[in-house]
C-alpha cells in the first residue's frame, strides 16, 4: 500500500472479453478479500453490481423527499396565493378551492421529483468528473465499446503490486494493466 | 401481440442477427464522426430556409401585432391554438415509446426510443412557441409566472389556462432530462470513439465523466427507472390540462367529459404517426434496417391502429353526446360541423383519421414501409384538421346569429405553422448528425448475448 502510494499508482486493472469472465472475476476478487474495487461495462449488468456488493440505492428515498417538497411547495403557493395574498371572491365559493389546485400540485411533485432523480443520480455518482485516474489506463476507451473491465485499488488493504497482479492474471483476462494516479 | 405472434411462423426480430456490442457501437456511433453526406446539406438548408421564414413571421408579429392573422370575433382561438395541441400532441408519443415501453418491458423501444425522445422535445420547443406569440405581447409572457411583482397580482390557480403553464413548462424540463440521462453513457462512447480533440473535448464534457463503473450503473438504473414512472402519468397529465383548456369552457363542442381522454389518445395516435414518418425515411438513409426492422413498424402501426380506435370512440361519444344531451345548442354543433360551412373540413378528418387507418388490419400494409408511411401522413393531416374543427367550428357559430363569422389563416398564420416545421426538421437534422440517434448502450443490452446475462 505504502508502495503504491509512492509511485503513484491507482490500482491494477484487467481486461475481459465477455460478461461471464467478468461477474466470475467480481465474485473471485469479493471472495478473496478485495474491498476497494470496482467493474467497469458498456451497459449495466446487475449480476455484477450483485457480486461488488452494490445493495439498494439511496436514491429513492431523494426523490421521495424531491416529490413530497413538491407536493407541499405546490400546493402551499397556491394556498397561499388563493387565499391569504390575493383572495378573490368569486360567487362567494371558497378560497381554499383545493380540487382545482390538484393540477398544479401534481405538475410540481412530478417536476421536483425528476429534477432529485437526475440530481441525485448525478451526486450519488460522483458526476460531474472531469479527471479519473482509471482513464490512464491503455485501452480503457474500449469500456465504452465491448470490453468489461475490473479494476482493484492500490488503496485496498491487502493491495500488492505484485500479488494482485498474479491474482488477477488467473482469472482469464485478455490483459493485466497498471493504473497510474 | 401475442396471438399475432403465433400465427407468424417467423417473427422479425427486433435486431438482425451476427450483431456484438462492438458492431453495434461502431455502426451507430459511427454515424456521427462520418463525413458529413451531401443530402443532409440539402435537407437542413431546406428547414433552414423555413427557419427563416418563421423569423419572419415572428418579426411581423411584434412590430405589428395579432392583428396579421386571421383571428376575429367569434373566432378568437385560431392556428396557434391548433398548433400548439398539435405540436404538442406529436411530442407524447416520445415520451410514451421511452417511458411506458420501457414500464411494460418491450424492448423493440430501445432502437427508437431516442430519436422519438428528441422529436419530442422538438416538438414541444415548437409547441411552447405559440402560446408565447399568442400572448400579444411576448415580452411579458412572465406574467404568467407565479412571482412578487410591484402590481401586486398573482396567477388565478383556478384557470386551467394557469395550470397549462405549469404542465407544458413541467414536460418539457422532464423531456429535456430524461433525454439528457440517456444519453450520456451514449455521449461516454462519442468522447471514447472520437479522434479529434475538440471532439473529444466536447463529447467529454457533456458526458460529464462518466464511465461505466458498476456502481455508477446501480443508480443510474434506479434514477432511469424512477424517470420513466414520474414521465408517465406527466404524459397523460398533460394532454389532459391541454384538453381542460376546452372542456372547462361552457361552449358547445368544448364542454365535454370525454375530452381528457380522447385528447391524450388523439396524442398519441399522432405522436406515434410522427414517428413512423420520421423513422422510415431515416432507416432507409442512413441504412438502418439492422436496428429498425420491420417488426417496429408494424408495432407502432399497431399502436397507431389502436389509439385511432380510441379516437374514433371520441368522435361517436361527441355525437351521441348531442342527441342524447336533448339540448338544441349541442345538437346543432354536431350538425353544423358536419354539414355546415366547415363540412369538407369535418369530412377530410373522418377520412384521414378514421377511414384511412382501418387498412393497417391488413398486415401486408402495416409491414410494408412505403404503405405505413402514407397512412401516417394522412393521420398527420387528420389530426391537424381535428384541432382546427374543434377549435373554428366551435366558435364561429356563436349563441347570437348576428355574432357568427368566418375563419380561415392568413399568409402569416400559415408562415408560422409551416415556419414551425421548419424549426422542427432543422433542430432533428442538427440532432441526427451531432448526436446518436439510436441508444447504444441499451442496444447493447438486448443483444441476444447480453440478454441471457441480465
Amino acid at each position: 500500500m505504502e508502495y503504491a502510494r509512492k509511485v503513484g499508482l491507482y490500482g491494477l486493472i484487467a481486461e475481459f472479453d465477455t460478461s461471464d469472465r467478468l461477474i466470475h472475476a467480481a465474485e473471485q476478487t469479493r471472495a478473496d478479500g478485495y474491498r476497494k474495487l470496482d467493474a467497469y461495462t458498456p451497459y449495466p449488468i446487475e449480476e455484477v453490481s450483485e457480486a461488488l456488493g452494490h445493495h439498494g440505492s439511496r436514491l429513492p428515498l431523494l426523490v421521495l423527499i424531491g416529490g413530497i417538497l413538491g407536493a407541499l411547495g405546490g400546493f402551499g403557493l397556491q394556498y397561499w396565493v388563493s387565499v391569504i395574498a390575493y383572495p378573490l371572491n368569486i360567487g362567494g365559493r371558497p378560497l381554499n378551492s383545493w380540487i382545482a389546485f390538484v393540477p398544479v400540485t401534481f405538475e410540481s411533485t412530478v417536476l421536483l421529483a425528476a429534477l432529485a432523480a437526475v440530481l441525485g443520480m448525478l451526486a450519488l455518482n460522483g458526476l460531474p468528473k472531469p479527471y479519473h485516474p482509471v482513464f490512464n489506463a491503455e485501452r480503457f476507451a474500449l469500456a465504452s465499446r465491448d470490453r468489461y473491465f475490473l479494476c482493484i485499488e492500490a488503496e485496498d488493504e491487502k493491495f500488492d503490486r505484485e500479488a494482485t497482479e498474479s491474482f488477477l492474471q488467473g482469472l482469464d483476462p485478455i490483459g493485466v494493466y497498471e493504473v497510474e494516479n | 401481440m401475442s396471438v399475432d405472434d403465433r400465427m407468424v411462423p417467423h417473427k422479425p426480430a427486433v435486431i438482425a442477427p451476427g450483431h456484438t456490442s462492438a458492431t453495434v457501437s461502431d455502426q451507430i456511433g459511427e454515424i456521427v464522426f462520418r463525413k458529413t453526406p451531401r443530402w443532409w446539406y440539402f435537407a437542413f438548408g431546406g428547414s433552414f430556409v423555413l427557419v427563416m421564414l418563421l423569423l419572419m413571421a415572428l418579426t411581423k408579429l411584434l412590430v405589428e401585432g395579432t392583428g396579421i392573422w386571421g383571428l376575429n370575433n367569434p373566432v378568437g382561438w385560431g392556428f396557434a391554438i391548433i398548433n400548439f395541441v398539435w405540436w404538442i400532441g406529436i411530442g407524447h408519443a416520445g415520451t410514451l415509446i421511452s417511458a411506458i415501453l420501457l414500464l411494460l418491458r418491450q424492448e423493440w423501444r430501445t432502437s427508437i426510443n431516442r430519436f422519438a425522445e428528441a422529436m419530442t422535445l422538438f416538438a414541444v420547443a415548437c409547441a411552447g412557441l405559440y402560446p408565447l406569440i399568442h400572448v400579444g405581447r411576448p415580452w411579458l409572457a412572465y406574467w404568467l409566472l407565479p412571482y412578487p411583482n410591484t402590481m401586486g397580482m398573482w396567477p388565478q390557480f383556478r384557470s386551467p389556462l394557469v395550470w397549462d403553464v405549469f404542465a407544458v413548462s413541467t414536460y418539457a424540463t422532464v423531456s429535456l432530462l430524461f433525454w439528457y440521462v440517456g444519453l450520456i453513457p451514449d455521449l461516454a462512447t462519442l468522447r471514447d470513439r472520437s479522434r479529434s480533440p475538440l471532439k473529444q473535448k466536447i463529447y467529454g464534457m457533456l458526458a460529464m465523466g462518466w464511465r461505466g463503473s458498476a456502481a455508477h450503473w446501480h443508480n443510474y438504473e434506479t434514477a432511469y427507472l424512477l424517470l420513466a414512472g414520474l414521465a408517465t402519468p406527466l404524459v397523460v397529465s398533460v394532454h389532459t390540462v391541454v384538453s381542460f383548456d376546452f372542456a372547462v369552457g361552457q361552449l358547445p363542442g368544448w364542454h365535454a367529459t370525454i375530452f381528457p381522454p380522447y385528447f391524450v389518445a388523439g396524442a398519441i395516435f399522432a405522436g406515434f404517426a410522427m414517428v413512423l414518418t420520421l423513422a422510415i425515411p431515416l432507416r432507409a438513409v442512413f441504412n438502418l434496417h439492422d436496428f429498425i426492422t420491420i417488426r417496429h413498424i408494424q408495432n407502432m402501426c399497431k399502436v397507431m391502429l389502436a389509439t385511432g380506435l380510441i379516437v374514433a370512440y371520441g368522435y361517436l361519444v361527441e355525437i351521441f353526446m348531442a342527441w342524447y344531451s336533448g339540448h338544441w345548442l349541442e345538437q346543432f354543433m354536431i350538425l353544423n360541423r358536419i354539414t355546415g360551412p366547415y363540412r369538407y373540413h369535418w369530412w377530410a378528418l373522418i377520412l384521414c383519421n378514421i377511414l384511412v387507418v382501418q387498412l393497417l388490419w391488413i398486415r401486408r400494409v402495416r409491414t410494408n414501409p412505403v404503405t405505413a408511411w402514407i397512412i401516417a401522413m394522412f393521420v398527420n393531416v387528420g389530426m391537424w384538421l381535428e384541432r382546427f374543427v374543434i377549435v373554428v367550428t366551435s366558435l364561429h357559430r356563436d349563441f347570437l346569429p348576428s355574432s357568427w363569422g368566418m375563419y380561415s389563416g392568413t399568409f402569416w398564420d400559415w408562415a408560422t405553422f409551416i415556419g414551425s416545421i421548419g424549426l422542427f426538421l432543422a433542430l432533428l437534422f442538427l440532432f441526427l448528425r451531432f448526436l446518436p440517434m439510436i441508444s447504444i448502450f441499451e442496444m447493447r443490452t438486448i443483444l441476444p448475448k447480453g440478454e441471457s446475462k441480465s
